[in-house]
């Protein structure tokens, strides 16, 4: 293939990963979405691997790889359960920073043939830029990883002068490239590269659980900077469009979760959480605790219910159960909704796709904006393993460290029922009001186990 | 233990603190009972009824008081009944003790524990047994039957062949409980019911009887109900004069006028004066409920009923419980019952007095040889305090801060592009034409994936991820290149990097396809 052809494949493919993207914007069209996205990518790497610049022989190494890759993608694809999604995520994005890398180190090795000038110069910064976000990628996908699998402690790392060490990391790693540029050999890249797995990690480990959405989307930003960084070394226009796309991608999900959260999007990637301005809010009632037949007997007078999941449901694997409940109250003729907070789950849209999974038809499951006005008519309300989403002390402690975050108004509703496995605070540690209310009643237990409870009750 | 019930001495009290009904539900609680004679005449509960139910009757009141171990009845202990108490005995009633330091002395020399009805606090726990509300509802009630009983109309308005007859309008001044139960009793007879109260907060309650609330137009800050325990606090002067004003105007056309206005501690606030008693028309009422503690009207005559020169006839009758026997003793009778059982709590006849529970605590008065009125506050508020809100914001105010935040947001954005522009301008002037062209590109990506990605639905964030995590999988050309090259390491991490690319991009469409695929609609 001329470069010409592989050209145009590229411009085709890019075209297509747009349209990929775009066609999120709504359920139907995103299951075409996909096709879009698969076939750019085929285009891609099919007129790659038959263009110019890969050599004949090549392709029998490259068939197999491919073939391997493939399989294990499709295996892993298939295997995984749909609360493990946050998990999956961050261990590809991972595989993106290592791939940044290596490319980033064989350009060094090839070293800079052919280049003049300003372009040397260029060449090198994008090298060390390239290998630096890919090993933050990396190391920083490998932790959040391990966190979200539960493998590490999901607590905040708070190391001493953090903050500093970052700093300095980054103000070597800037020497480091000077040096480089200057020609003091490879090893400059290979310490800077080390450093920059440290503060990948550290980056990550310093972010608390209840951040991980955040994490994950910043750190899918990260890898498609990663490729667009590739792009630039490689001068190949179709992974820096990629890249970018990516990149803006993750920029925004970020984005979007931290205005969810009200908290600005440097304390997030700073880690640790707000310290609180003051005393908080004196508490002031008992939780009451309730049993499952009152909660039937309470649903079963209800009109309108509106179910708020959180991270515990998808812990309890209870959407099974939510969904048989939704389904027998739907089928009483009573009005069944889901309201899902955008930070709810340890990744962005976690709740929805862990609710499609159960059968949960999309157009009951709505956004925070759209149902928040509609609690004060919403008879019942069921909280399934979430907590600071619903913190009404966001609202009325200036002092809590949530304070001014977007909240769930639950406590507007008639009764609010929480299902939650003991009297334990959430996973910020702050005291939730809600709990402590005159309308709410505390279902403790395991959620799919009092679920599955409630629906012997109601049948 | 034993639990007696005397007959009341008090001239006029017809209410008895036993009933046969409580006397079973107490025996269930592990006590005996028993009952002077002719105790529950009056309330029309005969002996014969309480023997039934397995109460013990004795002939006098000197018996009863030796026999019993707590002596339950609803009136203060007159002197006499004072001496009849021995030491360990516990007596629970009415005792008012902030107004009888005297009576409380004599009962705590005596030895005997007083537990005063009138001072359990009022918190949703102690509500069962808060027998102030319960005498305040009755007395609310016969409120209106008295004043229907004086009032020469109807309450309803009618059209008949004889003529049309236009409905009673009834004001009610203050709506606590005694307010409420009149407002009830008053709308359901077919009366306009006007009802007026210091604390705006309960206009709610007013307006769920079916009472119309009325409003005085008053800004100083109003004293939150919550912060005295649900009762009403004394009002500034300034507001005084508003209420006053308001009351005038309505006297011309109030036919009936129930006033309930108490504050506790203190002497009945006057707010209904001669004057305005002038202005009503002639066959009006007014029933003060207040009467006991000198009357919100100026007219009261406490336990009488007087007419005024222009035949406005003013009741003001202290014993409006009393009245209605029957139903007051079945419902005192019940607070004490409730009283024991939180007394009782093993259920084994037994008294128990828990002076660390709020409640028990609350309505001692004196105990073990001391006094302990008054009781420390309650732990508990009785109504969640009311939060300052922050004022609502007019419309101008909303869109003058839309039109900044609009403004501001114009100056970023071009601050930012001219930002950009110079910065771009900048590493053009350095860098070589061939980074250039790839800037140019990576810079409209970026555009277009921001544009792209704000319009993407929330609950597809997830799918989202993995897609864009397997298109970032691109990065696959990069090893692809590389993998022909020279050197045996590069072709080794490029091979590398094929293999998990691959495994990157072949996942992450595959999960997004699965994900998608589980979205229904219904």
């Amino acid at each position: 293939m001329s470069i010409g052809i592989v050209t145009a494949a590229y411009i085709a493919a890019s075209v297509l990963f747009i349209l990929a993207l775009g066609g999120l914007s709504n359920q139907e069209k995103a299951k075409r979405a996909v096709w879009f996205g698969i076939v750019g990518m085929a285009v891609a790497v099919v007129a790659t691997v038959f263009g110019p610049g890969v050599g004949g022989w090549s392709l029998m190494l490259l068939l197999p790889l491919l073939g391997v890759g493939a399989y294990i993608g499709m295996v892993v694809a298939q295997r995984v359960e749909m609360t493990e999604m946050p998990q999956l995520v961050a261990a590809l994005h991972s595989f993106v920073g290592l791939a940044a890398v290596f490319i980033g180190l064989n350009s060094d090795f090839v070293g800079t043939h052919g280049l003049i000038g300003a372009e040397v110069a260029i060449h090198e910064v994008e090298v060390f830029l390239g290998v630096f976000i890919g090993a933050i990628t990396f190391t920083g996908s490998i932790v959040a990883y391990g966190k979200l699998a539960g493998k590490i402690d999901g607590k905040a790392l708070i190391l001493p002068f953090r903050h500093l060490l970052n700093a300095g990391a980054i103000v070597i790693s800037l020497a480091l490239l000077m040096m480089y540029m200057n020609h003091a050999g490879s090893w400059t890249l290979y310490l800077m590269l080390l450093i920059a797995f440290a503060v990948g990690a550290h980056l990550v480990a310093a972010i608390g659980g209840a951040d991980m959405p955040v994490v994950v989307s910043m750190l899918n930003s990260y890898s498609g900077w990663a490729a667009a960084a590739t792009g630039f070394l490689l001068g190949n226009d179709l992974l820096i469009v990629t890249g970018a796309l990516v990149g803006s991608s993750g920029a925004i999900l970020s984005y979007i979760m931290c205005k969810a959260m009200n908290r600005s999007f440097i304390s997030v990637i700073l880690g640790g959480f707000g310290g609180a301005k003051g005393p908080a809010m004196e508490i002031e009632g008992e939780m009451i605790a309730t049993d499952v037949n009152t909660v039937a007997a309470q649903l079963m007078d209800a009109d309108s219910v509106v179910i708020i999941p959180g991270y515990g449901m998808a812990v309890a694997q209870a959407q099974q159960s939510v969904s048989e409940l939704t389904r027998r109250l739907r089928d009483k003729g009573k009005t069944v909704r889901f309201a899902i907070h955008p930070v709810a789950g340890r990744l962005p849209g976690h709740m929805n796709v862990l609710l499609a999974e159960a059968k949960v038809p999309y157009d009951i499951v709505l956004e925070m904006d759209e149902i928040n006005d509609d609690f004060p008519e919403t008879d019942v309300a069921i909280v399934i393993g979430s907590n600071d989403i619903v913190n009404p002390a966001a609202q009325e402690d200036p002092n809590s460290p949530i304070a001014g975050m977007p909240v769930l108004e639950c406590w507007k509703a008639k009764s609010v029922i929480v299902s939650k496995r003991g009297q334990g605070t959430g996973y910020s540690g702050i005291e939730n009001p809600l709990f402590f209310k005159e309308n709410t009643r505390m279902l403790y237990g395991d959620a799919k186990a009092s679920l599955d409870q409630l629906l012997q009750s109601i049948s | 233990m034993r639990i007696g019930t005397p007959k009341e001495i008090f001239p006029g009290e017809n209410r008895v603190a036993m009933t046969p009904d409580s006397a079973l539900q107490l025996q269930k609680l592990g006590y005996e009972c028993v009952i002077e004679k002719g105790a529950g005449e009056a309330a029309r509960f005969s002996d014969q009824d309480y023997k039934k139910a397995g109460v013990k009757v004795v002939a006098t009141a000197a018996a009863l008081y030796k026999e019993a171990d707590v002596v339950a009845k609803v009136r203060p202990p007159e002197d006499i009944e004072i001496k009849r108490l021995k030491k360990g005995q516990t007596l629970i009633s009415f005792f008012y003790p902030a107004q009888n330091a005297e009576l409380m002395e004599a009962a705590n020399n005596k030895g005997a524990h007083v537990i005063a009805m009138d001072m359990v606090p009022r918190i949703s726990r102690a509500q069962k047994m808060d027998a102030l509300s319960s005498m305040a509802n009755i007395a609310g009630y016969r409120a209106v039957m008295e004043a229907g009983n004086n009032f020469g109309r109807f309450f309803t308005g009618q059209i008949t062949a004889a003529g049309k007859v236009p409905p009673a309008k009834v004001l009610v001044v203050g709506a606590g409980v005694a307010g409420l139960a009149a407002i009830g009793a008053a709308t359901s007879l077919g009366a306009m019911v006007y009802a007026f109260d210091v604390r705006p907060e309960v206009a709610e309650q007013i307006e769920s009887m079916g009472a119309e609330f009325v409003y005085l137009d008053f800004d100083e800050e109003q004293t939150d109900g919550a912060e005295t325990g649900g009762y009403a606090a004394p009002s500034s002067p300034a507001f005084r004069e508003k209420q006053l004003a308001k009351f005038r105007e309505l006297a011309p056309e109030m036919d009936i006028v129930i006033t309930t206005a108490l504050i506790p501690g203190r002497d009945a606030p006057k707010l209904w004066l001669a004057d305005m008693v002038e202005l009503q028309k002639p066959g009006s009422v007014v029933v003060d409920l207040a009467a006991e503690r000198g009357g919100n009207c100026d007219l009261t005559v406490a336990d009488q009923k007087i007419v005024s020169d222009n035949h406005v006839t003013v009741i003001g009758y202290t014993d409006l419980p009393s009245r209605m026997a029957a139903q007051s003793s079945t419902l005192y009778a019940t607070n004490i019952r409730h009283m024991m059982t939180d007394l009782t709590p093993e259920k084994d006849g037994k008294l128990n007095h828990d002076m660390k529970d709020d409640v028990i605590r609350g309505a001692t008065a004196t105990h073990k040889g001391k006094i302990t009125f008054p009781p420390p506050p309650p732990k508990v508020a009785a109504i969640a305090a009311k939060k300052p809100t922050a004022p609502e914001p007019t419309a101008q105010e909303v869109a003058a801060a839309e039109a900044a935040a609009l403004k501001k947001a114009g100056t970023q954005q071009t601050a930012l592009l001219v930002g950009g522009g110079l910065l771009m301008l900048w590493i053009g002037a350095y860098a070589p034409a061939s980074f250039m062209q790839h800037f140019i590109v990576f810079v409209l990506a970026c555009f277009i994936g921001f544009q792209v990605i704000w319009n993407v639905s929330h609950s597809l964030h997830t799918p989202l991820m993995a897609i864009t995590n397997a298109i970032s999988g691109i990065i696959i050309l990069g090893a692809l290149l590389q993998i022909g090259g020279n050197g045996f390491i590069v072709t080794v991490l490029a091979s590398i990097s094929v293999l998990i690319a691959m495994i990157n991009i072949v996942g992450g469409f595959m999960v997004t396809r699965r994900m998608l695929q589980m979205f229904q609609k219904s």
